[in-house]
Formats: structure tokens, sequence, C-alpha cells
């Protein structure tokens, strides 16, 4: 007999966003017992668990940035494979945001609810693209929820760089990146509008290429701007950590030209407060039209939002007659950074 | 206006003037006329469209954008015409962007009632750039850090004219330009400047050396006071009245009342300022009169502007310019005589047998008013720009202040890695008597760049809060410095203003408790 309400079964506690009748919680604070994780980010994979479930490859990027951290034991589910944990049937689907990110389908006693973790709709050349799942509660992310967030082509961010360094062929072009994804997807899309130069990394960002590579994603010639002459880095992109691209580090290039590749360049004041020159409005994340299209083709009938302007997109949810609910996790405020 | 938007894209988020050049100089190799005329007219200011944006935008947004959404963004936007931009619903498809120019033609032969669905129409073609730029453009305030005579200055390198050139024919040119162009890439000749009132590029001083003042003879030389107000050119040919500042910027609008006395014919040089029964008000007084397109009767009598003569160019048509300063100098005052025109006087000449002698009338000056003297050339020809050994200025020595540093920001453009921008503060009792820093002014210039990286060291290692990019420091470091003048100021919470403060001098040595107090700023207003 299908349950009336899903809180019954699905509840928030300290911890984070737990499944009574499977045992687990999914992308909890560290210490769970049981985790189910959705994506490789610092603020989704944490470390401690006794147990983690996760596609393969964002049980490597855990392991590659918390080593022994990560988990005591761990178990890979690929991307439809439905497994048995509890009572409940889950099932990782292909969520878009980065590498190995996942949709969490848990199915019981015939009510079917999607946790999206952190997704995006438009197309990446680094990993599969998402997939939309039919459910009845759909808990989604809101980090882009506000309708001032359209982010458009990212070809055309892409070409916006490319045309700048043309114009400024004395200057280094430092990218501001975040490491797991958008730093691979920016390579991969400078690869696809035909830059062939050897592209040089901050050292914070060459493990989580090679994570990359290893899993099949090309990226081509990549540097270390670690030791590099300055002279030889005049026309050259470079990428780096958004901590680094206007702070000492950034005193090794030739007159930089800072860019910052987020959805937050949207918005112009945001851009200027970081001292960006060229702003990159490219995001992982899904954005406004995205996030309420993702909730319409779901087809649930409740919709719960984790993290980000939650106020906007309950509005929205509430407007379009169906049930909404803020589940103010925390530690989850500015993601895409 | 894809390129358009594009350019005031780059432009408002480059911080350096050599890069702003590049990307406009760059804008007009590539852009067609006449949209490149139009381009530029916008950024100089030229282009003014009467409409009642905000409610035809209000109206435009009713039926498109839920006003809960619309209220929680601009609430995050923090700009409204930012967050129509964004938030205007996309059409998937955008298949005729209109063009620059199409977008200035229509708007001034549209009728009131047909421009809310032009406007609506263009928006549903723009992307998010694109609408940010055209709100920009129909606002008639660009504010892209680009001022006229930076676009000027990007047409002179793209075109390798002399900037001089281009400004003597800017005010007989108008939008969109395609005589200038014409010209300026070498399809045309050089706009006739004619009868019309234009700018003559002015001619500039050094600042004197003291080996070259002790070489002053007053055979060769006059003095004049210098008076502290802004250099103007003003103009009246061809039935054309007009003010120019001395980047050839035309500010006739907000000097209506100077500008109607000046009798045809002429072209003059002097100092702008706010005279009140026969003195000269402060530097500040004219502040109030400055940066505005027009001005209102209230100010026109509380703060009467005045032109204190000192040279002129053009008399009937006759060009001056190639004449000794002595002899203009000698037309200049049988023509002032002749015409007594209103609100101008001739700025004295003053008697002297030696530089010692100067500088005792100097010392002996209580006028407000003078910063300083000027020592001309007697057979100083009037030569466009800064040329060398003919004008000099001598100023006296700046008003200085030991502060003590309180915050530290991000710099922009190339320094942006370093904290460069300094808030200093000065002593004075607080509420319960001890003595607390209350800021007194802000200043990113005077030091050496080997000087920054030591205080940007220091900044980092007394650190105590910050606040986005502002950090706040330990009270512990002492700058010296130098500033022209101070002025009471209802903004600041010292209730003081500083004018063009920089830091003269770091005082690693110097306790902070023996930096100076406010009172001995205030001691220093000129009221």
């Amino acid at each position: 007999m299908r349950p009336e309400r899903f809180d019954s079964w699905l509840t928030v506690d300290a911890k984070g966003l737990y499944c009574r009748p499977g045992g687990f919680h999914i992308d909890p604070y560290g210490g769970a017992k049981r985790a189910v994780i959705t994506h490789g980010h610092s603020d989704h994979a944490r470390p401690g668990h006794q147990h983690v479930l996760a596609t393969r490859e964002t049980l490597a990027a855990m392991q590659s940035r918390l080593g022994s951290a990560a988990s005591r034991g761990t178990q890979t589910a690929a991307y439809g494979e439905s497994l048995q944990i509890g009572e409940v049937t889950v099932t990782l689907l292909p969520a878009g945001h980065v590498l190995g990110s996942a949709q969490v389908l848990i199915e019981w006693k015939g009510a079917r609810a999607v946790v999206s973790g952190d997704y995006k709709r438009s197309a990446d050349p680094t990993c599969p693209g998402f997939e939309l799942v039919p459910c009845d509660l759909f808990v989604t992310e809101a980090t882009f929820a506000l309708p001032v967030f359209q982010h458009g082509d990212a070809t055309e961010e892409v070409e916006k760089l490319l045309k700048s360094r043309a114009q400024f062929p004395e200057r280094a072009h430092v990218v501001g990146v975040y490491g797991l994804g958008k730093c691979q997807r920016v390579i991969a899309l400078l690869r696809d509008a035909g830059y062939e130069r050897p592209i040089y990394l901050h050292g914070a960002l060459i493990e989580c290429c090679a994570l990359y590579e290893s899993f099949g994603v090309r990226l081509g010639a990549l540097k270390s701007a670690t030791g590099a002459k300055r002279e030889e880095m005049k026309g050259e992109i470079v990428l780096a950590p958004p901590s680094a691209i206007a702070d000492r580090w950034s005193r090794r290039l030739p007159d930089p030209v800072t860019a910052f590749a987020s959805g937050w360049m949207r918005v112009r004041a945001r851009a200027r407060q970081q001292g960006i020159e060229l702003p990159l409005v490219i995001s992982d994340h899904a954005d406004w039209n995205e996030l309420t299209a993702t909730i319409a083709e779901t087809g649930a009938e409740e919709v719960w939002v984790t993290h980000g302007r939650e106020d906007a997109l309950l509005h929205h949810i509430q407007s379009t007659g169906r049930k909404g609910r803020a589940l103010a996790l925390i530690g989850r405020e500015d993601e895409d950074q | 206006m894809k390129a358009f938007a594009e350019l005031l894209d780059r432009l408002s988020y480059t911080p350096s003037r050599n890069d702003k050049l590049r990307l406009l100089a760059d804008y007009f190799a590539a852009t067609p006329d006449p949209d490149r005329g139009y381009a530029l007219a916008a950024l100089t200011d030229g282009l003014f469209f009467r409409l009642p944006l905000r409610r035809i935008l209000s109206d435009l947004l009713g039926p498109r954008v839920d006003p809960v959404l619309f209220d929680l963004s601009r609430d995050y936007v923090g700009d409204t015409a930012e967050t129509i931009a964004l938030i205007w619903p996309a059409k998937t498809r955008r298949e005729h962007p209109p063009r620059l120019a199409t977008v200035v033609q229509t708007l001034q032969s549209a009728l009131a009632m047909e421009v809310p669905t032009l406007l609506a129409n263009w928006l549903d073609q723009l992307d998010a750039t694109g609408r940010w730029a055209l709100l920009k453009l129909l606002t008639g305030a660009l504010r892209v850090g680009v001022s006229a005579r930076l676009a000027k200055t990007a047409l002179a390198e793209w075109s390798g004219r002399p900037l001089s050139d281009i400004e003597e024919v800017w005010h007989c040119v108008d939008p969109p330009y395609l005589a200038l162009f014409a010209w300026l890439s070498g399809n045309g000749a050089r706009p006739e400047v004619g009868a019309r009132a234009s700018f003559k590029p002015l001619m500039l001083s050094h600042q004197i050396e003291d080996k070259e003042l002790a070489l002053i003879d007053p055979k060769d030389f006059v003095a004049e006071w210098k008076w502290d107000g802004i250099r103007v050119q003003a103009a009246h040919q061809g039935g054309e009245r007009r003010l120019f500042s001395r980047t050839g910027d035309d500010i006739s609008g907000a000097f209506p009342d100077v500008v109607e006395g000046i009798p045809d014919g002429v072209v003059l040089d002097g100092e702008l300022l706010v005279v009140r029964g026969g003195d000269v008000a402060p530097f500040n007084d004219l502040q109030q009169r400055l940066n505005r397109k027009s001005v209102t009767p209230a100010m026109l009598k509380s703060h009467p502007a005045h032109i204190r003569l000192y040279d002129m160019l053009f008399e009937g048509g006759e060009d001056l310019r190639d004449m000794p300063f002595i002899e203009r100098r000698a037309r200049l005052e049988a023509w002032h005589a002749a015409s007594m025109p209103a609100r101008t006087d001739v700025s004295g000449i003053i008697d002297f047998a030696s530089v010692a002698e100067l500088e005792r009338l100097w010392a002996g000056a209580r006028e407000t008013g003078i910063e300083g003297l000027m020592l001309k050339r007697r057979d100083s020809p009037y030569i466009a720009g800064r040329p060398k050994g003919h004008w000099y200025k001598w100023k006296r020595a700046p008003l200085t202040l030991d502060a003590v540093l309180m915050y530290a920001q991000r710099g922009s453009g190339k320094r942006s890695s370093y904290y460069s921008d300094y808030t200093f503060g000065a002593w004075r009792n607080g509420e319960g008597g001890e003595p607390e820093l209350v800021p007194v002014g802000k200043s990113y210039f005077g030091f050496t760049d080997e000087e920054l990286k030591e205080l940007d060291r220091w900044v980092r290692n007394h650190t105590v809060d910050s606040f986005g990019p502002v950090r706040q420091v330990e009270p512990k470091l002492v700058f010296e410095v130098a500033f022209d003048s101070v002025h009471r100021s209802t903004r600041h919470k010292s209730g003081v203003a500083m004018r063009f403060p920089r830091i003269h001098r770091i005082r690693w040595d110097k306790p902070a408790a023996e930096a100076d107090r406010l009172e001995t700023l205030a001691a220093m207003i000129v009221e």
C-alpha cells in the first residue's frame, strides 16, 4: 500500500536527508552509517562515513580528494542498475552535473522519489547528460533558482574567451574554475572550439584532470603553470581555482586578464566584487528555465527544495499547483564557486 | 547591436585605460558606418532619448513577469535595468536582432505611442547582454568608465591622426559622424571647421623645478596668480556660444550664466570660478556646479560662475595663436576694456624684479582661491599641448597630515592581487573620552611599486577583520598624507573631506599614537 506522506519515510535529521526504510542518508555530514553520494564535490561527498554507495567515478573522485578518510566500505552502482537496500530499491541515474554525478531514484511501496543532487540539462562534453526520471516526489537543488539566471550557450562564452585572447595576445588569460567538473568542461569546450595549444594548470587542478582522463575524457595537452616562465605564458590560457586568480599566485603571470567561469557571472555585481575582467557564464547547475521545466516534466506532485534560493522556486511550485517544501539543509549556501 | 553590446560589456569590466583604448579602436576598425558613429555618440554623451522609460518598462513587464519573482530578483541583482535585461523571457529563436543604427534612427522618428511595441520587439530579439546595452543606451548614461576624451583618444590611436586635430573638428561634426570617419579612415577630406565655435586644443604648463626657477628672468617672463578653478575655453563664433573644459567637453549647459555673456567673434582662455561679491569662492563651491548637464535657478543665484581671462586665441575671426603672448595679452586687455562682458575679468599681471620678490609677494597673498603662480614667457606663441620652456606653474607646497591606516582594499586591474586602496584616520576622543580613530580620507597612489609590495605584505600580516575585498588592519601604521585642501562635508563621519589626498610618505618609524588629531585637520578647513 502506497504511503500517504513522503515525510513519513524520507526525513531530515542532523546529518541531512535520511531514507528510513532503506537505512541510509543522501549526501550527509560526516560519520553516517550508510551514505548514498550523488557526486564528488566537497559539500556533497564528505569524509568519514562507514559505508558509501556511489558511481565508480564519484568514488574515485572521493578517493582522490579524501584519501583514506573517504569511507571504510564502498559499493559501486552503475547508472540504471537497481539495488535493493533494506526495504527500498535504489537506482542511480545521470544528473549531467559533473563526471559520475547521479540522481538517486528511491522506490518504496509503489512510491517513487528522486533526489536530484546537483544537475544541469545543457550539454557537457565531459559527462553523460541528465536523464529525466518520472516520479511522485522530486527533491531538487535550487542554486540558480531566480528567473534572472538563464545561462546561455557555453560555447559562446568560450568564443568570448578566445576572442579576448586574440585581442590581447601579450597577456595571459587566467580562468577561475572549480576543480572537479568546471575545469575539464572548460578545457573540453576549448578543444571543441578548435583550440589546440597546451592549457596551463594551477597545481590544485592537475589531479582532477588526470582522473577525468583515466575515465576516457580526452583533454589534450596540459602543462603545469608552476615553474613555467612568465615570458612563456604570454597569450596562453591558464586555469586556476577561483581563490588563486586574483591573489598572489597570479602575480607570476604576464598582466593576466582575470576570467571566471561560473553561473554567478551572469550578475554584474558578483563579477565586479571579485575583480573579474572577463566573466564567463558557464554553469554546471540548472538555470531557472531548466529547474522549472524539470519539475514539470518529472510529473511530481510534491517538490522539495534543498539548497539555494528556495523562496523563488517555492513560489513558482505553489503557483503551478504543486506541493512545495524547503528542506533547509545546512552547509550548501553558495555552491559553484 | 551585438558588437556594441559586446563593447560596452567588455569596457564595463576593463579597468586599464590602455586596454579600453584597444577595445574601442578594434570596435571602430571592425564596425561599419553608421553604427560606429552612433556608438561614438553614445560614448561621448551625444545621444538623448526623451522617453518615459521607467513607465514603458513597467507596462511591458506586467504581463511577462510574475511580480513576486521580479522583486526577489531585483533584490538579488541590485539594479532595476540589469534585472529587466536578465529576467526578460528569452525567445528560443532570435532571428532579427536590430542594428544599433536602426534603434537610434527609429527612435528619433518614432511617435511616443509606438515606442513600447518597438522596444518589446527589440528586447525579444536581443540576448541578455544586448538587452542590457539597449537599456543603458536608452537611459542616456552608459557608465562604462569611458570619458569623451578617451573615446577621442581611441579614434586618434586607431586612425593615426593627432588627438588635437580630432578635438579641433569635434564640435563641427554630428552623429553618426560619417564625415569624421571618412576622414579618419583615409577616405575623405578633413571636416571643415569653418566659422563654427569649435574647441582649440589648449596650451598647458609644466610644474617648475628648482633649477628652472633659478633661471627665471623678469625680462623674459611675466607672472600671474594661478587661480583654483577649472581651465576653460569660451568661444562665440558663427552665432554659436560654447564653453569647453580643458579636454574639449562642451559644458555650456551647466554654465548658461557665463556663456550668455561671451561676445561674438572671440575664443578666450581662462579659469572658471565661483565668485561672490568679487571674492573667489573655494573650489568646493565650483565643484557643486560641475558634472551636471543643466543647472537650477537656485544654484545660479547661490553659486554664480565667473571667468577670469588670461588669453585670447581669436578675435573677430582673426587667429592670434602665432602672436607672442604679450601681444595677445594686449589685445585681450583692449578688447575687454571696450566690450566689458559680464561675469568676466582679466587676470592681473604681477610685477616682479626677482624671483625672491615674487616669493615674498606670494607669501603675503591672503586672497582665497590662489593655488600658486603661473610664469609665462613673454614671446611664447599659443602652442597646443605641453611645450617645454614656455609656461610654468609654481604651486604651493601641499598640506600634510600624519594619519593612521585603518582599512585596505584590493585594487583593480594590475593591482587586483594587492591591497592598494587605503583608508586612513585621525584621532579624536570617543564618547567615553578614550582616543578613537575616525576615517578622514582614502588614497591609492603616491607610493612606489616596491612600497606597494611592502604595504600589501604589512596589510596581510596585520589584518584583524575582513569584509569582502576590504581588510581592517591593526591601527599601527602611519602615513604622511599630502592634500591640496580640506573642506567641511556632511557625507563623511569625520565631517571633513580632503581634496586630492595622496600617500606622501610611509612613516614606518612613527608610533600610531603620535599621529595627528581630527582637530588639526579641521583647523585647515577653508571657509
